[in-house]
């Protein structure tokens, strides 16, 4: 599986982005306004993908759903039955982070929102970037890995977070 | 609902299938999601422990793949949906 990407790589990365505050009920984002620019931008690409749902890039966030791809029919059926679900509540996803991308305070629900479409722009950048299993970390090279090993430190403060909660 | 038998002839095959046979839902490990956030989704959806969520995730991570359910096939592509809607990687097959 993956790892937490930036957090490894420096200790600038080693502090709490969202944490849980049980005394106020809240989540609360402990972002600069650098880091909330990156996060619009990224999110408003992953939008825009989500366009063209059967793009190469995309067969990670919407897998095929039968292990033997000799049950083609079911498979077909499947796609037809949940695709336009999973694809618009992908894009409900990313709306809720683009609409409280500056809030410093999150509720539970915008928390699991900001996690599956985090983690569903991390599978499309994964795909592209072909990340293999068990990978040294290292320096990004380029704007992608740079975006996927934040991403992935996002996605694991998000995780502990509302691991914290329960 | 249809009450005609349940058998989806397989285009190419000439295999009928019978889809109420039981069925399975299997997590295959991949190298992006994370370990932390496959125990999370295990303990949402299925209800399961912290700690029954972690080991069922290091199966996934150390054996290639878990079985996470068992049942008919629609209870199976619920399961494979909400999986897929948590963007980990599901299939359903025949539980022989």
């Amino acid at each position: 599986m993956g790892d937490d990407g930036a957090r490894q790589l420096s200790p600038l990365f080693n502090r709490r982005l969202i944490r849980w505050d049980s005394r106020a009920g809240v989540f609360r984002v402990e972002m600069d306004s650098r880091l909330r620019e990156v996060l619009r931008e990224l999110m408003q690409q992953f939008l825009s993908m989500l366009d063209d749902p059967d793009s190469p890039v995309l067969k990670r966030v919407f897998p095929p759903a039968y292990s033997d791809p000799a049950h083609v029919a079911l498979q077909d059926e499947y796609r037809r039955l949940t695709q336009e679900d999973l694809v618009e509540r992908r894009r409900v996803e990313v709306q809720t982070v683009l609409d409280s991308v500056e809030a410093r305070v999150l509720s539970e629900e915008q928390v699991l929102a900001w996690s599956r479409a985090v983690n569903g722009l991390r599978l499309a950048l994964g795909t592209y970037l072909d990340v293999k299993e068990e990978e040294p970390i290292r320096m990004p090279r380029n704007a992608e890995e740079s975006a996927y090993q934040w991403l992935s430190w996002l996605l694991e403060e998000t995780v502990e977070a509302l691991s914290g909660k329960t | 609902m249809s009450t005609a038998p349940a058998e989806v002839k397989e285009p190419g095959t000439g295999e009928v299938t019978d889809v109420d046979l039981p069925w399975k839902v299997i997590v295959w490990n991949d190298p992006i999601n994370l370990m932390s956030y496959v125990t999370f989704v295990f303990q949402k959806l299925f209800g399961y422990s912290h700690e029954k969520a972690h080991k069922l995730m290091l199966d996934v991570h150390q054996k290639g793949k878990a079985v996470v359910s068992h049942g008919p096939r629609e209870k199976a592509e619920l399961d494979v949906f909400r999986l897929h809607e948590h963007g980990l990687w599901a299939t359903m097959e025949h539980d022989s």
